[in-house]
């Protein structure tokens, strides 16, 4: 790979992502571990900048780090004891069983044809703007479906949310 | 990589300097500048702050440190810069160190998309709009960090209550900011001056202005709504902990978020650079732009040094129960309202080149609808209060008849 911003980038990036997930797993405090999957979700974005998708990103960063973290912390903030976790997760053999055999699938999948052939089909030079995602989503030979899915889905998470959260003598 | 060499950039090139290296250059001249403008702003901001706050309390406020007490800025910030930098044993310390520059990065980000003039602005992204609540979201991160990090439960009670503000009244200022965005066809902020060339889009939606204004001085923390440092209910809020320039950073993030969020809404409904003669030179574009953004900016102090604070409670009453569901409203209704004049022809399918002639229709209708629906609030509002009042007197008279049976 040719040193360029756009690869320096790729690194930083990737230094986010990983460095912010192992830092999930390892950390034994509730909050610092919420702190290290922003950092995480922040590098998915910077994914998406190089990618071309800036609107991806700043939804990615709005949705994910806006929202959800936030509500993560939250959460975390309203639990007992956050600093200091003494409970282990102490099967570490059937752990490293699974996490291994994903890795070399993952890593089979990615090096051989097993999932279909690899296309080396070249990059197409058009870019797609923000316009473009927004005439997929609604349109008929597009994502209509999908969407319209995902907005009932929501619809009726937040009603089941309201209905659980309704004080029952009111 | 060429296309990006303009301005400075060629003229480095035509004198003998790398390519590479020229725009290197450059680009950092204008990072430079595009980030050094707010920070230089802020301290003339937190003297034009004292000086208004003064004023409508009927004192003088700073007058010794230089003519009109200008220079009182710098002497403070070189008392904050000099004073013992106190970390507390219990605190996390690298979550409590970063959270103050998250929060100042946090507003200084924002004057990147800014366009100042028609050739000037940091960047031009499609996604301007998006970018700007995207990047407001890091200043309730720095908040939560803040409150947490610094081990106090008064600080930690502060940040969950702003931490609740912030996310509420996020809800009605993304429902505000996307009437300009549909009016204007475009999330860039260069499109969305350009596209008021016919009318500033607070004529063709005031509510949508209103809504945006009263979410963004929630956002600021500004009275009413200055849950943010209730010196007399938490202490003082998140902040408790932090002393000297890591105190001055969230001071001067918050008085630097007020002016920007005049400059935006400038920029969103006032169209930004737009005014009598900007064509003719950047200068007269950026003056506009100045002139209008500060004006907003001076309405906020106005209110910020009127009226008193709200309860948490009713914050977010106002919040959930009146403005969500208006802004949403607003927007539907001026979706449905634009859509079916286009289709009727009567509106400009084109706003970017469309004149005042054209756009008349569309602003009177518009502006009726506006004004239906702001009536029909005020009615709504009117009724609350009565009710309120009624509430509050039966309660006055019950309390005054048991006063009066305990007397004998």
């Amino acid at each position: 790979m040719e040193l360029n911003a756009i690869s320096i980038g790729f690194v930083v990036f990737t230094v986010f992502t990983l460095g912010g997930a192992l830092g999930v797993v390892t950390t034994r405090n509730l909050f610092q571990g919420t702190i290290w999957l922003m950092v995480s979700l922040f590098g998915v974005a910077g994914y998406f900048v190089l990618l071309s998708a800036p609107f991806l990103a700043a939804v990615q960063i709005l949705v994910y780090i806006g929202a959800i973290a936030i509500l993560i912390t939250f959460a975390v903030m309203l639990t007992r004891s956050i600093a200091l976790i003494k409970a282990r997760y102490i099967r570490t053999l059937p752990n490293f069983i699974a996490s291994l055999a994903l890795f070399l699938i993952l890593l089979l999948g990615v090096t051989v044809p097993i999932f279909g052939p690899h296309s080396p089909e070249s990059i197409p030079d058009y870019v797609a703007s923000t316009r473009d995602l927004g005439a997929a989503l609604v349109d008929e030979n597009g994502y209509v479906v999908p969407f319209l899915l995902a907005s009932v889905l929501l619809t009726a998470a937040m009603i089941g949310a309201i209905f659980i959260a309704r004080d029952e003598n009111a | 990589m060429e296309e990006l060499c303009t301005g400075l950039c060629t003229i480095l090139v035509e004198s003998g300097a790398d390519a590479g290296l020229a725009l290197f250059l450059s680009l950092l001249v204008g990072v430079l500048l595009v980030s050094g403008v707010p920070l230089i702003t802020v301290i003339l901001l937190i003297w034009i702050e004292r000086k208004v706050a003064a004023r409508i309390q009927d004192r003088i406020g700073p007058n010794r440190v230089g003519p009109v007490g200008l220079l009182q800025t710098i002497a403070d910030m070189i008392k904050l810069l000099s004073k013992e930098d106190i970390t507390p044993t219990a605190a996390d310390r690298i979550l409590y160190n970063a959270a103050p520059l998250v929060s100042f990065a946090s507003v200084v980000l924002l004057w990147a998309v800014i366009p100042f003039t028609p050739f000037h602005y940091g960047v031009d992204l499609e996604i301007g709009a998006l970018y700007f609540v995207a990047i407001a979201s890091f200043g309730t991160l720095a908040i939560m960090a803040a409150g947490w990090a610094s081990n106090n439960k008064y600080a930690l009670l502060g940040a969950f209550r702003v931490v609740a503000l912030l996310v509420s009244y996020e809800v009605p200022l993304v429902f505000a900011l996307l009437v300009p965005v549909l009016l204007a066809g475009s999330m860039s902020l260069v499109d969305i001056v350009n596209a008021q060339n016919g009318m500033w889009f607070v004529v063709l939606s005031p509510l949508a202005f209103v809504i945006f204004y009263i979410s963004s001085q929630a956002e600021t923390g500004r009275a009413p709504f200055d849950l943010i440092e209730a010196e007399s209910e938490l202490v003082a809020g998140f902040n408790i902990e932090y002393s000297g320039m890591k105190f001055g950073m969230f001071f001067a993030a918050e008085f630097l978020h007020v002016f920007t969020n005049g400059i935006i809404m400038a920029i969103l409904f006032f169209g930004g650079w737009m005014g009598p003669l900007y064509y003719e030179s950047p200068l007269i574009a950026f003056a506009w732009l100045g002139a209008k953004g500060g004006l907003i900016y001076l309405t906020t102090l106005w209110l910020r040094n009127t009226v008193p604070r709200l309860r948490i409670d009713q914050i977010m009453a106002f919040n959930w129960k009146f403005l969500v569901p208006l802004s949403i409203a607003n927007l539907i209704v001026v979706s449905f309202v634009l859509k079916v004049m286009q289709e009727l022809g009567m509106a400009p399918r084109d706003i970017l080149s469309a004149g005042f002639g054209e756009l008349l229709p569309t602003t009177i209708i518009l502006l009726l609808f506006n004004g239906a629906m702001i009536f029909y609030l005020l009615g709504i509002l009117r009724k609350r209060g009565r009710e309120a009042r009624r509430e509050s007197q039966a309660a006055r008279a019950e309390f005054a008849q048991t006063a009066h049976v305990a007397g004998h």
